[in-house]
């Protein structure tokens, strides 16, 4: 018989529903979403009964897109507009990317992120991805019959602030609203974790299609805390896809070859890696469209060889985290596999050589990523009142200045634990100064120009002063979805400075409204109306969200005129509503989190006094 | 933010020797109340507070694991300044094993002697244990603050030295 559920007075999140929830793996080569259903983590198929789906997008001429298999069949006909692997462009410019020439793509390099230029116009990267997500969010609403109401989208371990802001800013693009952004490795770990029952030290080797991410996890009781990260976010699947290409046109000896033969040989590459998984020796035959015929046989052994080298170049970083973290190999508990190039035997066989024992491959994969950020997205959208999940993360690179002389001054180390913050104080370098900029850099070298530049600042509205008399203090923060923002106050006089943000690399907030308003053109929306939908659904949120912390907690935090107070400004917010002024309604709204700021802090400090009084409770017990 | 310091945040008596496995259990027990995922629905004014909440944990829990970085904290509290950057005057004696040390992360660098680099590593770790077992002397006993002071100026020179080796290796490993 079943057992009723049945939930503790006042701790029930009823009236409000179940939320609709998912994880989405954004890949390089294939993109998933999973949700959490009757407990249980699951990736969502397609009509077909398809769970993957190919990162491609087909641009055609009359401005519509094919994303998916769809696309994948153009990808020798029409090489120019159908963009694969659009996740090695996100937050790059063209000098960023090795063997540009190889991609059959008409590259434009913007000042910010390069840029595709299509039979359907230019696009940004990001507006690539966006279409995969925009796919992948009409699948789940599709699958579980209503409106997303977040997701939690995961990106490599290793990916730096422009990779991130980049990936952010194409789920906005798509209307997703991003509950968290997750490490792979991360997302991976929770999904075997939980499954597993698992406790002690961990190592989740990642590779997958275009990104290779080592971390290193300590798991104890729904505890999972990252001691260390590190990676390469430009070494994949695809580039053993690469090496096995190359070594086609040296062994059929090949004149140069245009952008279709080139398509049809990578596919040809990728399908032999994969056949080479479970066969010793295999056949690549095709016809090129320049009359050439390709008769080839590959064996595992030469197959080794050729790409013994990206094997290798994987365990330098492996070596770095291990040192970060400072853990010996003979204190790891396990080593997880994921993504679908770690399928390769002589990548396991590798790193079975490197750790003393067998990696664990009893999770698929190819899921595994998307299945863990599903978990928690389940938990970020409120749906699970339990405590034990816990995922603490870390940044996976230095953040500096730029200092006298191209130098870097490290300002938060990597392998922080998130979210963390530092202030740095500055002075002024001369008489009656009102203005100074900083260059913000990702990376672990000391010249600036070896590092990566995340963005200029510009503080402006410094108070006269003599030389080396001002104060100002900047603090850098990285939040939980590891993005940066920077502030800046004058000490002497209390003044905040103006920070005038120029990031390096990225979109700036015009050119993403800029893209949602080309993206209204073409779906002749009504650009308005989606105003309006956008500042309704903000402020359901918070209204739905005040009215859980007041039924919590409003009549312990509150006093009675506090509660009327608020509940008075969420009525007329409430009726407001029905009305069409998006203006109002996004003000009304701001006035309302306002109002409410105070009731936050004293929900927050309640909770670090339930983390005092628990353990004291803990102790008496001893 | 929190109106206390680093160890009233954790419960913990002000000192310099420390119960890390309380201090584990206390940091996950507060992450676990705090941290931003667990107001991920929440208000943006609920999602801020919790995150300099969060941030403030996690740098005291980082304070407070590491001995030097606690030694420094607790020198602040009683108001004296380190000078790691001013103050670069050391006994005569502690130089000349910087030195050697020097010349043998060369040494092993241009012979590719990864064992050698490992063995200075853990002599390394050895030194920075005997100055942290002085450092529990002057900071909780003899409250000598000048000499706990030098103490983390020379545990900051080791600090630069594992850099180095841990370059070296680095180097090697390439």
């Amino acid at each position: 018989m079943a057992l009723l559920q049945i939930s503790e007075p006042g701790q029930s999140a009823a009236p409000h529903q179940h939320r609709l929830a998912v994880g989405i793996d954004l890949g390089t080569t294939n993109s998933l979403v999973a949700t959490v259903r009757s407990g249980l983590s699951i990736v969502l198929h397609d009509d077909e009964g398809r769970v993957l789906l190919p990162s491609v997008v087909h641009y055609l001429a009359d401005g519509s897109t094919e994303v998916g298999y769809a696309a994948q069949a153009q990808q020798s006909h029409d090489p120019h507009n159908t963009i694969v692997s659009a996740k090695r462009f996100m937050g790059r410019g063209v000098h960023d990317i090795p063997d540009i020439a190889h991609y059959p793509y008409r590259f434009i390099d913007a000042p910010g992120m390069l840029q595709l230029n299509t039979v359907a116009g230019i696009k940004s990267p990001v507006e690539v991805s966006a279409e995969i997500l925009k796919s992948l969010k009409l699948r789940a609403e599709k699958s579980l019959g209503g409106m997303l109401s977040g997701a939690v989208i995961t990106v490599p371990a290793y990916f730096d602030d422009a990779q991130r802001q980049a990936t952010k800013d194409a789920a906005k693009l798509a209307g997703i609203n991003v509950l968290r952004l997750l490490n792979e490795p991360t997302a991976a770990a929770v999904a075997y974790g939980l499954d597993n029952a698992s406790e002690g030290v961990f190592v989740i080797y990642d590779l997958g299609g275009g990104t290779f991410d080592i971390s290193i996890l300590r798991l104890s009781r729904g505890v999972f805390e990252v001691l260390a990260t590190n990676g390469d976010s430009a070494l994949g699947g695809d580039d053993f896809d690469r090496r096995v290409f190359c070594w086609i046109l040296e062994q059929a000896k090949l004149p140069p070859i245009g952008p279709e033969d080139t398509r049809l040989l990578l596919t040809r590459a990728r399908e032999a890696k994969e056949l080479l998984t479970d066969h010793a020796e295999i056949h690549i035959t095709c016809a090129l469209s320049s009359g050439h015929l390709v008769d080839l046989m590959l064996t595992d052994q030469v197959f080794t060889e050729i790409t013994g080298h990206l094997v290798t170049k994987t365990l330098a970083p492996t070596r770095k985290a291990l040192r970060d973290a400072k853990i010996g190999i003979e204190n790891i508990q396990g080593v997880v596999m994921v993504g679908g190039a770690t399928r390769m035997p002589q990548i396991q066989q590798a790193v079975a050589r490197f750790f003393g024992q067998e990696p664990l491959t009893n999770l698929d994969p190819d899921k595994v990523v998307a299945l863990g950020a599903a978990i928690q997205a389940n938990m970020l959208a409120g749906n699970r009142n339990d405590d034990e999940l816990l995922l603490l993360d870390v940044t996976p690179l230095s953040l500096g200045i730029e200092t006298m002389g191209g130098l870097t001054e490290r300002i938060i180390p990597r392998n922080s634990t998130l979210p963390v913050a530092r202030a740095q104080d500055f002075t002024t370098f001369r008489d009656g100064q009102t203005a100074m900029s900083l260059h913000v850099v990702q990376g672990e070298r000391d010249l600036v120009s070896d590092c990566r530049s995340l963005a200029s600042f510009e503080l402006r509205g410094i108070p006269p002063m003599a030389a080396g008399a001002a104060r100002i203090r900047v603090t850098f923060q990285v939040d939980a979805d590891g993005l940066l923002s920077v502030k800046a106050f004058e000490q002497t006089s209390g003044a905040e400075a103006n920070i005038v943000v120029k990031p390096s690399y990225g979109l700036d907030d015009d050119e993403i409204a800029n893209m949602l308003q080309a993206g209204f053109a073409h779906a002749s929306d009504d650009k308005e109306a989606r105003a309006l939908a956008e500042a309704r659904v903000d402020a359901e949120r918070l209204l739905e969200a005040i009215a859980v912390a007041l039924k919590q907690d409003g009549s312990t935090l509150l006093s009675t005129e506090e509660q009327q107070l608020l509940e008075t400004k969420m009525n007329a917010l409430r009726n407001l509503l029905a009305s069409s002024d998006a203006r109002r309604i996004t003000i009304d709204t701001e006035t309302l989190n306002h109002a409410s700021e105070a009731f936050a802090a004293r929900r927050m400090d309640a909770s670090v006094r339930k983390a005092l009084t628990g353990h004291t409770l803990d102790n008496l017990k001893v | 933010m929190l109106n206390s310091n680093h160890f009233s945040l954790f419960d913990l008596p002000v000192s310099f020797a420390i119960d890390l496995a309380q201090l584990n259990q206390r940091y996950r027990a507060m992450q676990g109340e705090v941290h931003p995922d667990r107001v991920a629905a929440g208000t943006p004014a609920e999602r801020l507070r919790s995150m300099q909440l969060s941030t403030q944990v996690n740098e005291a829990y980082q304070t407070l694991k590491s001995p030097v970085a606690r030694a420094r904290y607790l020198l602040q509290l009683n108001g004296v300044d380190t000078q790691e950057e001013t103050n670069t005057a050391m006994p005569a004696a502690f130089l000349m094993q910087q030195m050697e040390w020097r010349e043998a992360i060369e040494d092993a660098s241009t012979t590719n002697d990864a064992l050698a680099l490992d063995a200075l590593l853990k002599q390394l770790r050895q030194a920075a244990g005997n100055l942290e077992r002085d450092l529990h002397h002057s900071l909780d006993q003899s409250h000598d603050y000048l000499s706990a002071a030098e103490a983390v100026r020379k545990l900051r020179f080791l600090d630069k030295v594992h850099d180095e080796i841990e370059h070296a290796i680095e180097a090697l490993e390439q």
